[in-house]
This record gives C-alpha cells, sequence and structure tokens, in this order.
C-alpha cells in the first residue's frame, strides 16, 4: 500500500512538472527555432518574421555581414495569416518578433495599439537619404517612423500578348478603352478580360484612390478624430466599373492567388491581370510563365480615367518595423534598417522581380532601369513602366483600422459579385460598416 | 458509462463499512491523488479558459478610450448583429438538411452491412470508414480541388454530355458543396458506431422475431432500429454540436471560393475573426458564449423532447 502511495505521488509529481514544462514554451519569439542556420556563437540575436520568396538569402546575407548581430528568421505565413499572429502575440503582450516585415498599410493599425517603435532614434539620418520621401511618408505616422521602406507596389496592366495579338487591340489608355476592348474580345467569343477578386481589397482601394478617391483623413496629433469617406463619387464610380464589367460577363469574379486563378491565368483565361511590379515574382513562383504562357505577357502603363491626368497608385509593397517587445529596440532597429539594404540582396531580388525596390540606389542602378525582365519576354518594364509609375505615386493616408477596413470592403465586393448590390450601393453600405465601427472603437468621424 | 459504476459501487460499500476511520481516510486521500492529475487538467484546460473567456466577454476594449466594463453589452450587441444572426441560422438550417442526410445514410448501411457478412462487406466496410480518417483540412482542400472548375474533373465529366459543370463553390451552390464535404467525411463515423451497436444486439432477438414471421424489413424496423436507438441519439447529440460549431470545412474552402463564404459564414469563424484577426477577443468571447448558448437549448430541446430513450446519459 505504501509503495503503491509513493508511485502515485511520484506519478503526480511527473504529471505536474509536465504541465510546468508547457507551459514554460515562449513559442514564435524564441530564438532557438530558426527556419536560418546562425554560424556565428555568442553573439546577440534578434527574432524576424518575414515572407518574401528569397528571405533565406537575405537573412544569410545580412548573417555575414555582421559580426555584432545575428538574425533568427521565421516566415509564419503571408499577409494576413502574419498579421494574425503578430495581433495575437500584441493582445497577449509576448511572442511577438524583434523585428517584422508588414505592408505600409498595416503600420497605423499597429502603431496606434503602441505596437511599434519609433525608429528615429536610432540612426535614421544614416539611411535617410537612401528612400524618396514618398516612401518614408508611408511608413511614418505624424513625424514618427515606425518602419524601414523595403519595396513598393507600382500597379500596371500586365496582359497577355497573344491574346491581344489574336484580337488586335492595343493596350488601352484609359479605363473606357479597357471596357471597349474587353466587349471586343468577348464577341469575338474570346476569354475574360480581367478579374475582379475580393479578396484583394486593398488593390480596390488602389483603383478607388486613382479616380480621386481618399478614404482616410488622420492626424495623429488629434488621435481621436478621423475621417472616413468611402461612398463619395469617385468610390462609387470604381465599384459600379467593376461591378458592371462583371455583370457583362467581361471580367471574372475569381478569387486571387488562389489556386483556380493561376491556373486560369496559365491557361490564358485573362487577358489582363491589373496588378503591382511585385506580382511576376509571385506569378512565377506560383508556376506562370514557365510552360505553355512562356513569354507570352508583357505589361502596360495603369489605364488612366483622365489621360490628361494621370494618377499612378501602389499595392503593398513593405517594410521592416521594430516590435515595442523586442528586448534591444536599438539593435533590432539595426536589423531593420540594414536588413535587406545590401547591394546582393536587392540585385537578386529586383531581378527576380520578387520586389520593386525602394532602395534609391538600387532604383537607379543602371541594370535595373535597362534590365529585359525574362517575365516580359525581354521587355524593359521597369524603364517602360515601373519607374514612371513609381516615380509619380503621391502617397495615402492609412487607417488606424486598416484590417477591419479591408474585411469590409471584401465583403461588400463579394455582395457585388453576388449581384446583391450595385457598386454605388456597396459603398454606401461600407461607409455605414466602416464609420459605425470607428465610432465604436472611440473615434470622432467626420 | 456512469450507470455501470453506480452499479458497483454499491457491492463494495458493505466491506468498507466496517473498517471506517484511518482506512478510510486514506482511501479518500487516494481517490483524490487518482483523480488530481485529471482534476489539474480539467480545471487548467477547460474550466480556467471557460472562466476567463466569461470574464472577458463583459468588457469592451477601444482603440481610444481602453478597456471596460459593460457588463452583458457585448451579447446585446451579438444577438442584434446581423453577421452572428445569419450564421447562426446558416448552422442551424445546414444541421437540419446534414444531420437527418447523415444519419439515415449512416444507419441504411449499417443496416446493409450487419445483414450481410461477405469479404466484401468487410471491405466496404473499411472503405466507407475511410473518410472520417483523412484529417478534416486534407478532406476540405481535396474537395475544394475537386469541385475547381479549372483543374477539377467535374467540368470534363459534364462536358463530355456537353452539359456545364454546377459550380459548388459559387455563393447559390456552396450549401450544397459543404452538405456533401460533411456528408462524405462522416456518415461513415456514424456508421461504424451503429454497426457496433447492431453488433451488440443480441441475435435470439432475431431467430425469435424470424420464428413469429417477421421478415428482414420487419427485424430491421421492428427490432434493430428500437435497440440501437440509444446509439443513435447520441450520433444526433454528436452532430449536432459539431455542425452548429461549424468552422473547419468552411473556413479552408473560404480560400476557394470567391467571395461565397465570407469571415461571417458561421458563428464560430465570425468569433475566430473578432479575436485573432480584429483583436478584439471581448466581443469574440461573446460570440462564443452565445453560440454555447444556442448549442446547449438546441441540444436541451432535442433531448427533451426524446428523453424517453435517453438512456446513454
Amino acid at each position: 500500500m505504501k509503495r503503491r502511495r509513493i508511485l502515485a505521488t511520484v506519478a503526480m509529481l511527473a504529471a505536474g512538472t509536465g504541465l510546468v514544462a508547457c507551459s514554460s514554451d515562449e513559442g514564435g519569439s524564441d530564438a532557438s527555432n530558426c527556419t536560418n542556420t546562425i554560424t556565428k556563437q555568442n553573439v546577440p540575436v534578434v527574432t524576424m518574421w518575414g515572407w518574401y520568396p528569397n528571405t533565406q538569402l537575405v537573412v544569410d546575407n545580412f548573417n555575414k555581414q555582421h559580426d555584432d548581430v545575428q538574425v533568427c528568421w521565421t516566415n509564419v505565413g503571408q499577409g494576413s495569416d502574419e498579421y494574425d499572429k503578430f495581433q495575437t502575440a500584441i493582445s497577449a503582450g509576448t511572442g511577438a518578433p524583434d523585428v517584422i516585415m508588414v505592408e505600409a498599410d498595416r503600420i497605423p493599425t499597429f502603431q496606434i495599439q503602441g505596437a511599434l517603435v519609433d525608429i528615429k532614434q536610432y540612426g535614421f539620418d544614416a539611411v535617410k537619404a537612401n528612400y524618396s520621401e514618398g516612401a518614408w511618408k508611408d511608413v511614418s505616422v505624424g513625424d514618427k517612423v515606425y518602419g524601414v521602406p523595403v519595396d513598393g507596389g507600382p500597379v500596371a496592366m500586365i496582359y497577355r500578348k497573344d491574346i491581344f495579338d489574336k484580337y488586335k487591340i492595343t493596350p488601352p489608355k484609359t479605363w473606357a478603352e479597357y471596357e471597349q476592348a474587353a466587349q471586343k474580345v468577348k464577341d469575338a467569343g474570346g476569354p475574360l478580360f480581367g478579374d475582379l477578386g475580393a479578396n484583394v481589397p486593398a488593390l480596390t482601394m488602389a483603383l478607388q484612390i486613382q479616380k480621386g478617391a481618399s478614404p482616410f483623413t488622420y492626424d495623429p496629433a488629434q488621435p481621436k478624430a478621423i475621417g472616413v469617406k468611402l461612398n463619395d463619387q469617385a468610390s462609387k464610380d470604381v465599384l459600379d466599373y467593376w461591378g458592371g464589367l462583371a455583370k457583362k460577363g467581361l471580367v471574372g469574379t475569381q478569387n486571387q492567388f488562389t489556386p483556380e486563378y493561376i491556373s486560369g491565368v496559365i491557361n490564358g483565361n485573362y487577358a489582363t491581370y491589373i496588378s503591382a511590379a511585385w506580382a511576376p515574382g509571385y506569378l512565377t513562383g506560383a508556376g506562370v510563365g514557365k510552360g505553355q504562357d512562356t513569354g507570352k505577357f508583357a505589361v502596360a502603363p495603369l489605364p488612366q480615367w483622365d489621360p490628361a491626368n494621370p494618377v499612378q497608385v501602389n499595392w503593398g509593397g513593405s517594410a521592416f518595423s521594430v516590435t515595442k517587445q523586442a528586448k534591444k529596440p536599438e539593435l533590432a532597429a539595426k536589423v531593420a534598417y540594414g536588413l535587406y539594404a545590401d547591394k546582393e540582396s536587392l540585385t537578386d531580388g529586383w531581378t527576380n522581380q520578387i520586389i520593386f525596390p525602394l532602395n534609391l540606389t538600387a532604383l537607379k542602378d543602371p541594370a535595373l532601369v535597362d534590365l529585359k525582365v525574362a517575365f516580359f519576354n525581354g521587355q524593359q518594364a521597369n524603364k517602360e513602366v515601373y519607374l514612371p509609375a513609381a516615380e509619380a505615386y503621391k502617397g495615402v493616408a492609412y487607417a488606424p483600422f486598416g484590417q477591419y477596413y479591408l474585411d469590409a470592403m471584401e465583403k461588400q465586393v463579394s455582395e457585388i459579385i453576388k449581384g446583391s448590390v450595385t457598386g454605388s450601393q456597396a459603398a454606401d453600405r461600407l461607409q455605414e460598416d466602416v464609420a459605425k465601427y470607428a465610432k465604436e472603437q472611440g473615434f470622432t468621424v467626420q | 458509462m456512469t450507470s455501470l459504476t453506480e452499479k458497483r459501487a454499491p457491492r463494495t460499500q458493505p466491506e468498507t463499512r466496517k473498517i471506517r476511520g484511518k482506512v478510510h481516510l486514506r482511501e479518500h486521500l487516494m481517490g483524490w491523488l487518482f483523480v488530481g492529475p485529471f482534476g489539474i487538467v480539467f480545471l487548467a484546460f477547460l474550466i480556467a479558459p471557460l472562466a476567463y473567456a466569461l470574464y472577458l466577454s463583459l468588457f469592451q476594449k477601444k482603440l481610444i478610450g481602453g478597456t471596460s466594463f459593460v457588463l452583458f453589452d457585448n451579447y446585446v450587441k451579438a444577438f442584434t448583429d446581423p453577421s452572428f444572426l445569419s450564421g447562426a441560422w446558416f448552422v442551424i438550417r445546414f444541421s437540419l438538411v446534414s444531420i437527418p442526410l447523415q444519419i439515415v445514410l449512416a444507419l441504411a448501411l449499417a443496416l446493409i452491412l450487419d445483414s450481410v457478412t461477405t469479404l466484401f462487406a468487410r471491405f466496404s466496410r473499411l472503405m466507407i470508414f475511410l473518410p472520417y480518417a483523412i484529417p478534416t483540412v486534407i478532406g476540405a482542400v481535396m474537395w475544394g480541388f475537386l469541385y475547381s472548375r479549372g483543374f477539377g474533373p467535374l467540368t470534363d465529366i459534364f462536358g463530355l454530355f456537353g452539359a456545364t459543370a454546377p459550380d459548388f463553390l459559387s455563393s447559390d451552390l456552396i450549401f450544397y458543396g459543404l452538405l456533401n464535404v460533411v456528408t462524405w467525411q462522416w456518415a461513415g463515423y456514424y456508421m461504424i458506431i451503429l454497426y457496433a451497436a447492431l453488433q451488440g444486439v443480441d441475435p435470439t432477438l432475431y431467430e425469435a422475431a424470424r420464428m413469429d414471421g417477421a421478415g428482414r424489413w420487419q427485424i430491421a424496423t421492428r427490432i434493430k432500429i428500437p435497440l440501437i436507438a440509444p446509439a443513435l441519439i447520441l450520433i444526433l447529440v454528436f452532430s449536432l454540436i459539431g455542425t452548429l460549431q461549424f468552422f473547419n470545412e468552411p473556413q479552408i474552402l473560404r480560400y476557394l471560393a470567391a467571395g461565397a463564404i465570407g469571415s461571417d459564414f458561421t458563428p464560430n469563424m465570425y468569433a475566430y475573426q473578432q479575436a485573432f484577426s480584429l483583436a478584439n477577443f471581448n466581443y469574440g468571447s461573446a460570440i462564443s458564449f452565445a453560440l454555447g448558448g444556442l448549442v446547449f437549448i438546441c441540444v436541451y430541446a432535442f433531448l427533451f423532447f426524446t428523453r424517453k430513450r435517453r438512456s446513454f446519459l
């Protein structure tokens, strides 16, 4: 009996320690499970999350060039997947990395929660001249800087040269011409002309901004007040335009970046793809432009509403930010400034069209300017399209509740696709929805 | 389960009654020691999170103004929130269609397999059960590809007859698309439970029935089904709870079904979005509890109406 009791006690204690062992695991911010291998020992380590397709190379380059700090990288998912994890870590107060890759439009969302560090004090002046003012504006809130720009997403019209040749059309210069061309291809029994994807709300926003919409006005000096203007005429017009194209069967309504969509792109089911400069790299990674569709793609500037006053827009593009949970913010800032800023990494990025760099040294590199892009069958895409588009881009003020806004936009675009609302109605609903949320969150909506 | 232990307990009692006192105390202690590991896990991983979620659901956190105690405001909001209500209505509608379908299918298969004892029957049993062995996520992804118009087989099959394939990922047909995935995955599992219950029925009953002139059909409807009624009710409750908490399949198919599945498609998905995407843990907890309440009401109502046969509880 006695021995049994001892056994039981031992078993219980063992179970107890097992539980304790479980709870001491800190998860995401742990430096012991990096995707990359750190070769230098006894050097302080900074943890980082990111999803560039060539992050491994970028991190290795950084680690090779630095003896005072090493980067431990984890890929926790692309876009929303990463933001959800980061958001949870913010709420939990633990588990975030020291440095995180974020798209510029999310910075205000995390900044307002006090999750990011102003890195102006940690060597900003030394790298200030490496980026344009517009690039810095996109990663700043007020006069504080919350990220180091890496890449931008000037938007252009990628198109299938073979389809354009077959139906004898030239790249449309205006959105009116775009619709005419789409009708022409459809009447001749051709494929869809483009795609209205519900899951790319940031692109839809960019297209609205092109027509003159300015969704949010926010001054961090007055954090309680926010201007929400999602149903002005420009916003309505753009949603009506795309809703109309979808209704007439001129464009598809497939979610983008899905296997379904990619297979459609490869098969030539879409004559055009309105997308950002980083798209070719991601499409190549997904298998586009490698088989039957090799060399069939070309790129032209984004169609305009008013060709006399062209407006260029941006979709995506990202930065490295330092999180509040970083134990050594200065060291983390050093990583944020230095990562993906060396020539070797940048060159790898832009030759494979994984990034359209914002680093001015890279942008002025004649090799980048004159690059004959393989995906576009040797077209000098940077010189002809992307560089002018990037130069003309003016920057945007993003919402401090970007996640909610983009989710709500996705929902409304889905409704347009279903045909249950028109574009104008969707814009009105979106305005109502987002304004209500802003009020719930304690803002005064103007 | 509990009925078994209850029956055994009185048998040991007269023996222990004689030697009370020290031994009794010691046994008491031993009992707690044995319950301890389970108790700790139960408290730490079930009761504590539930209590914490309940606590969270009574607060509201704003981007401007911080956290404040709001009592039941989040619940009031949930029950007037069209997203939550439409999600709840969807899972109720889905339960009403999918559960009877699955149960009838599982019951029919179990009855057939019970009366046939060839090698083929054993093989079929395994094959019907197999979908349950495939993880939900993989099953959902697989069906997503099968439904795909771009590279799924449906387009080709319907093309042979010159017809257009139905798009099970469109907003009109997603209900049936999901219905098929769920039935495919769970009918086999329910079939196994019913089959096991049928195996437990005393075969002499069938013999007696045959002597009295009962046919196969009569044996099935008058003897087999009434005798496995407790198992039927068990799987009904399982499937009711599971379906009301619908999450995995729509969450996976979301990425393949363009716009047909929103982030508020089911209450669980909505709670997930609120908590982990919008950092609104308070409202997410409230939705979870509201859904818990809904599940409780539905299950209670169901058990109330079938209370005569409730011998498994």
